[in-house]
């Protein structure tokens, strides 16, 4: 070595030998255990992985290497000599291409993301995605058919889920329009103004003292208050709909939402929720634009619904 | 004569001691005298306190909020009722829960303050923008505490002001309703929604806002305090043109130095 002149201290040039090496002794480690075939096994990728990891680490012992001539040369700082028709080639003080600083470099940061990854997708998915899935609506009995006179509205409240309490309490405005073909048709509105969320109030008289208890839901009991209201109106910023939940003045995009309905036993049941753009007609003639169920603010129909083209899952 | 200063140097030593042991093993007292007894033009304005009076705000609402938070509940059918008791019934409840609830608006306002004189001074120039999109986004982080913790009372106010806020949220393009839907933690508010809040109120938010004031800092530290826009000197770098005439200083990098103007 010392006709190298070589200050540094010598050690022996990178090698991926050892990984194979060390795969055969753990398989002859499992293989004791397990069966002879696996320790036969083990023991064959244990030989040649040691030939060949012992051959790498003596090769500067054998013979000079054959690559030290170029090497020399190249190191002046000037470019190496181009041979026509070929780029420049790298700096050959560059060779070692893939030193061990650069691997334990590599082996850190791969191994503190992928631990980092570990951690924080499970967290994340925690974080968002509960919002998003196992959103279960139960429909709601509201009460006797009976309890909803022809042609007048009721406000039935009610609370969707009365294990959370107060804070599930929605409002519905719900009116009978008679028959149509057979069938009982109601109007129900929903409360929340399609502007952002507040709670629309009817603009008219409401009968608190003819207010009747309607089904029960858990606990609590849905009550019914006949109301006449010539439209509703939002007490946040001004919105104004008509009876059937057209906007009529200020910020609304669309028409008052409303839910699906059902009748079961004479009893009138609360479906699933949804939007609508406009209504043509009134009462059982009704004609309704109905969309998914969308947030407030935001618009069904027309341009505008394009900037809103993905539905939310569970909403 | 000689005894009595003999004492009296003994003494300042035996004072000195611990913060010289502090010093030898961590450099903290060299780091904080750094810090706090930098150089600044000798022109400064009362105007640039409005900062540190931010600051000290934020830290009233920090060391409030955790009181607070002995006593909070963040449970829908609780949480009012605990802010009713801090307020009625815990002692000196009703201060620290002044402090934090009015706190919080002298904390925005101090902000905007702030700035309004960054602004005015120029001081968001080269080579400050970092430092100005860092205090962007501490208004936001700010802002964003307010919006968490108008909910927590869990009055009416609070849930019909939330509700707009998330809905407006809503109305973003593209993104707005998954971030509504994120935010109430479903379809509609519930019991998610306010711890939702409450975590993101003391932990996410306070724990962002701490980390870039930090960095806010350490701009402001390495890049020293501007003068005044009507200063006559020239404060932290040299200018350009003193720069052209041969006076020592830091030559501004990327080609804007080293030219007269």
């Amino acid at each position: 070595m010392s006709a190298h002149n070589d200050e540094k201290p010598h050690l022996p040039p990178p090698s991926l030998w050892p990984i194979g090496f060390a795969v055969g002794i753990a398989c002859v480690l499992v293989g004791l255990v397990v069966s002879w075939p696996a320790v036969a096994v083990g023991a064959v990728i244990t030989v040649v992985f040691a030939f060949l990891w012992i051959r790498d680490v003596t090769v500067g012992v054998r013979a000079p290497a054959p690559d030290v001539v170029p090497e020399a040369r190249a190191t002046d700082g000037f470019a190496a000599p181009i041979v026509s028709g070929e780029a420049a080639l790298a700096p050959a003080d560059e060779a070692p291409a893939y030193p061990r600083s650069k691997f334990l470099e590599g082996a850190t940061l791969g191994l503190g993301g992928v631990i980092g990854g570990l951690v924080t997708v499970p967290v994340l998915g925690f974080a968002v995605l509960p919002s998003f899935t196992n959103q279960k609506k139960q429909n709601v009995e509201l009460g006797k058919l009976s309890n909803f006179p022809e042609g007048k509205f009721v406000i039935a409240t009610y609370m969707e889920d009365p294990s959370i309490g107060e804070v599930s309490r929605r409002t519905m405005y719900i009116r009978n329009n008679g028959q149509r073909d057979g069938q009982p048709s109601l109007t129900v509105l929903y409360s929340r103004c399609v502007h952002l969320g507040c709670p629309v109030q009817p603009n008219g008289p409401v009968f608190d003292d003819d207010k009747v208890d309607g089904a029960r839901n858990g606990d609590v009991k849905v009550e019914l208050t006949p109301s006449q209201p010539a439209g509703f109106g939002c007490p946040c910023h001004g919105g104004q709909y008509d009876t059937e939940g057209n906007r009529t003045a200020g910020p609304p995009v669309r028409a008052l939402d409303r839910a699906e309905y059902s009748i079961k036993n004479g009893s009138v049941w609360l479906g699933p929720f949804y939007s609508v753009s406009h209504v043509e007609g009134q009462g059982a003639q009704a004609r309704i634009r109905k969309y998914g169920k969308a947030v407030p603010g935001v618009h069904v129909d027309g341009i505008e619904s394009w900037l809103y083209p993905i539905p939310v899952p569970g909403s | 004569m000689a005894k009595t200063s003999e004492r009296r140097a003994q003494v300042e030593a035996m004072a000195r001691y611990p913060l010289d042991w502090l010093e030898e093993r961590s450099g903290l007292v060299g780091g904080v005298k750094y810090f706090l007894f930098r150089k600044v033009p000798h022109d400064i304005n009362w105007m640039q306190t409005l900062g540190s009076a931010t600051l000290t705000a934020f830290l009233v609402q920090a060391v409030t909020g955790v009181v607070l938070a002995f006593y909070y509940k963040p449970d829908p059918n609780s949480a009012y009722d605990s802010i009713k008791h801090i307020t009625n019934e815990v002692t000196l409840g009703w201060l620290v829960r002044g402090m934090h609830r009015w706190g919080a608006s002298v904390f925005i306002i101090l902000m905007f303050f702030h700035m309004a004189r960054v602004f005015l001074f120029g001081a968001y120039k080269y080579p400050r923008e970092l430092n100005w999109i860092i205090g962007v986004l501490l208004l936001t982080l700010g802002m964003a505490e307010g919006f968490t913790g108008y909910l927590l009372p869990w009055d009416n106010t609070a849930y019909w002001a939330t509700v707009v806020g998330i809905n407006l949220n809503g109305t973003a393009p593209f993104l707005g309703p998954f971030i509504a839907q994120f935010l109430s933690g479903g379809a509609d508010i519930g019991t998610d929604t306010l711890g939702k809040f409450y975590s993101l109120h003391m932990l996410v938010l306070p724990g962002a806002i701490m980390g870039l004031i930090g960095l806010h800092l350490y701009l402001v530290i390495r890049l020293g305090v501007t003068s005044p826009p009507w200063s006559s000197t020239a404060a932290g770098r040299e200018r350009a043109e003193q720069v052209a005439t041969g006076r020592e200083g830091l030559v501004r990098p990327g080609g804007r130095g080293g030219t007269a103007e």
